[in-house]
């Protein structure tokens, strides 16, 4: 796939067209601004973005790109949302299918309470406002998977509007500092899932699985606050992180419990929004981003290039690391909402509006939701900083794996090393042998118990580079505490003095060119030397003891 | 098919895009034109198969029409029928499903336990005569 020739990086990213093989187009004049029929909403200035500096050539002009997106998030329940069949990932084709799944005739939807709670939670976390009253529609189209004909959605009156979702992105040279950005949250609405579709194309024909049918989905529909793929990604993530605090759902993407679709649209940073697509299918962690800035790419080569955006659906060809156009889309789609006629609006209070003498069953208390909501990651990061010290960026990457933090905790209980110092052990060492192999937390062959006691031991009685062949055998070997295997290897720091003295002069005799540099006060060479050395002492000696002997021996 | 498609298609051209004058509305302005008919027959799957069909469609928006006769300025529209009723919350336990065998029964297709979907072009099209104007004469 031809990679798309990007100027500057997110955030605030400035898109350059920088033409075929990189060189600018000089004298072309500059083409006729983006088409405004059919722009979204009223044609508004779009907000400047944050400039990274640098002058565009002549000939060059900047694009700005706005991206929205609307998630979906299968709701964690055991029953689906208006009926009580089963949700499931894996089962034997429709059997977690009830009468009202399957659309028979005479069967009512019967709304399940968990989903509405797990809604409320959802609109909490994203500092939501909670609709006190809320309405179901039905959207119409036909499809074999969507046996009623319709989906019950809530497309009038959401049950929660107007919140925000706040996320962090890697800026800098080196991707280091955390820059932090908020994506508007335009509402979140209940709705059903479809079944699934298996195309059989041996025998040409499509197999109808109903188990998903019915299943209930959180929408969450973020507002276009985002420009670029890195940043729609970082947004999807917090999301994610986000609806597994709160359990309301596993958001694994893989699975399809979540999938995201996003309309993207280009313009001339200080003139009206362009004409949007919306990309649908982008259903993988590693392939959101690139899809999106791929999108973007191309709506800025056809534009560049004279041509038009079609306001139209594509979807993203994994394959070929392009989106193309949807086929079976002609002419804009008339959902015909209509109102649920078999269901009256939804209520809910807080403790103030609480009815008296009810069933508690049949209210929600939005207030005591409030009360029960779990810790958001974005407070436990903080809490992290705050009492550990580290930097922001490593509370999310301890949060960025399952079972990550929980470890990191364990062996700080067990410790009385410095929290950095246990921060790198997990984060650098531990991380870096679990990505190595593929491996997941719970599946590691290191106990937080062993990482404790290696730590004591690095700090007193072996070298760092010692301690890491150590974390070496104890991932191989399990069993074995540090302990035995720092006897069994012999890997104890040196305690003869006078052996490393004799070392590190047999050393500085051997390599006299080394040390004429040293003397001329080239400040690399004396590395060299105790890198020597270390290896001499196979690694038992201490690199700052060494260092200091090295000096006194070249009388320095 | 293709019947339908050169009649649609000569309606189409006879009436330019006046379509029928509908003579049971009184403002006139509203027609039936012939990409209306297809756009219908797109979204409902429903087969305006005659001229007949088309002209009972005519004289069910004007029976609808009435209703703006009734003045409804600062009225706030009643949704649902069901406004005042409580809306049943239901625990979140598992209690139906399992009947795959008696659901597959009522296809007409199946290949092992799943549903064969008809290809698009099979879907069942209702024909547009179930519904007759009322007289008016109640």
């Amino acid at each position: 796939m031809a990679t798309p020739v990007l100027r500057w990086c997110c955030p605030g990213r400035r898109w350059v067209f920088a033409g075929i093989g990189g060189v600018s187009r000089h004298g072309r004049g500059v083409p006729t601004g983006s088409t405004s029929s059919g722009k979204r909403g009223q044609s508004s200035v779009a907000q400047q973005p944050l400039i990274t500096a640098q002058k565009p050539r002549k000939g060059e002009r900047e694009w700005a790109a706005v991206v929205g997106l609307e998630i979906h998030a299968q709701i964690a329940s055991n029953s689906k949302l208006f009926s009580g069949s089963q949700v499931d990932f894996a089962a034997p084709p429709n059997s977690l299918v009830s009468f009202f799944d399957a659309s028979l005739p005479g069967t009512l939807p019967v709304l399940n309470r968990r989903c509405v709670e797990a809604a409320v939670m959802t609109g909490l976390a994203l500092d939501c406002h909670i609709n006190r009253r809320s309405l179901f529609d039905r959207k119409h189209y036909f499809y074999a998977d969507l046996p009623a004909g319709y989906q019950i959605t809530q497309q009038r009156l959401p049950i929660a509007v107007n919140g925000s979702l706040v996320y962090s992105v890697c800026v800098g040279k080196r991707r280091s500092q955390m820059v932090t950005k908020t994506a508007g949250v335009k509402q979140i609405q209940l709705e059903q899932d479809s079944g699934k579709s298996l195309h059989d194309s041996l025998r040409s024909q499509t197999l109808i699985d109903l188990n998903r049918a019915g299943v209930g989905l959180l929408e969450v529909v973020l507002e276009p606050d985002m420009s670029c793929g890195e940043e729609a990604a970082a947004a999807i993530r917090e999301l994610q992180l986000i609806l597994q605090a709160l359990g309301t759902s596993q958001a694994n993407m893989a699975e399809g419990q979540l999938r995201v679709d996003a309309n993207i649209s280009v313009h001339n940073p200080g003139e009206p929004l362009g004409v949007r697509t919306e990309v649908k299918n982008l259903n993988s962690a590693r392939f959101l981003a690139k899809a999106i800035d791929y999108e973007i790419q191309r709506q800025i080569n056809e534009l560049e290039n004279g041509g038009k955006i079609l306001n139209e659906t594509r979807s993203f060809d994994y394959k070929l690391g392009c989106t193309v156009p949807m086929r079976d889309k002609e002419g804009k789609q008339d959902y015909r909402f209509m109102p649920e006629p078999n269901l009256p609006p939804l209520l809910l209070y807080d403790s103030e509006s609480l009815p008296t003498g009810t069933d508690p069953q049949q209210v929600i208390n939005i207030d005591q939701l409030r009360e029960q909501l779990p810790e958001l990651p974005r407070v436990t990061r903080e809490k992290l900083v705050q009492q550990y010290g580290m930097l922001p960026e490593h509370s999310f990457a301890l949060l960025n794996e399952v079972g990550l933090l929980e470890f990191f905790q364990n062996v700080i209980k067990e410790t009385r090393a410095e929290p950095k110092k246990v921060t790198s052990w997990v984060l650098n060492t531990f991380l870096g042998f679990l990505k190595q192999q593929n491996l997941a937390v719970s599946e590691s062959p290191v106990t937080p118990s062993a990482l404790a006691e290696l730590d004591l031991l690095d700090r007193k009685a072996i070298s760092s580079s010692a301690a890491k062949q150590v974390f070496q055998e104890l991932w191989r070997s399990k069993g074995k505490t540090p302990a035995q295997i720092v006897a069994e290897k012999k890997l104890e720091l040196m305690q003869d003095a006078e052996a490393l003295e004799q070392l590190c002069r047999s050393t500085l005799e051997a390599h006299p060119q080394v040390v004429t540099d040293v003397k001329k006060g080239n400040p690399r060479a004396i590395n060299k030397l105790i890198g020597l050395v270390r290896r001499a002492t196979l690694g038992r000696a201490d690199p700052t003891v060494i260092k200091e002997v090295l000096e006194r021996q070249l009388s320095l | 098919m293709w019947t339908r498609r050169v009649w649609l298609g000569l309606r189409a051209s006879a009436g330019g895009r006046r379509g029928f004058p509908s003579k049971a509305d009184p403002q006139g302005s509203r027609r039936v034109t012939a990409e209306l008919i297809e756009h219908l027959e797109r979204l409902a799957l429903v087969d305006f198969g005659s001229q007949e069909a088309v002209a009972r469609l005519e004289k069910a928006i004007a029976f609808a029409n009435r209703l703006r006769a009734v003045d409804t300025d600062g009225v706030e529209p009643m949704e649902s029928v069901l406004e005042d009723r409580c809306l049943y919350l239901r625990s979140d336990n598992v209690v139906e499903g399992n009947c795959a065998e008696e659901l597959l029964q009522n296809s007409h297709h199946v290949v092992e336990e799943y549903f064969v979907a008809p290809p698009e072009k099979h879907m069942e099209i209702t024909p547009f005569c179930l519904w007759t104007p009322p007289s008016k004469h109640h």
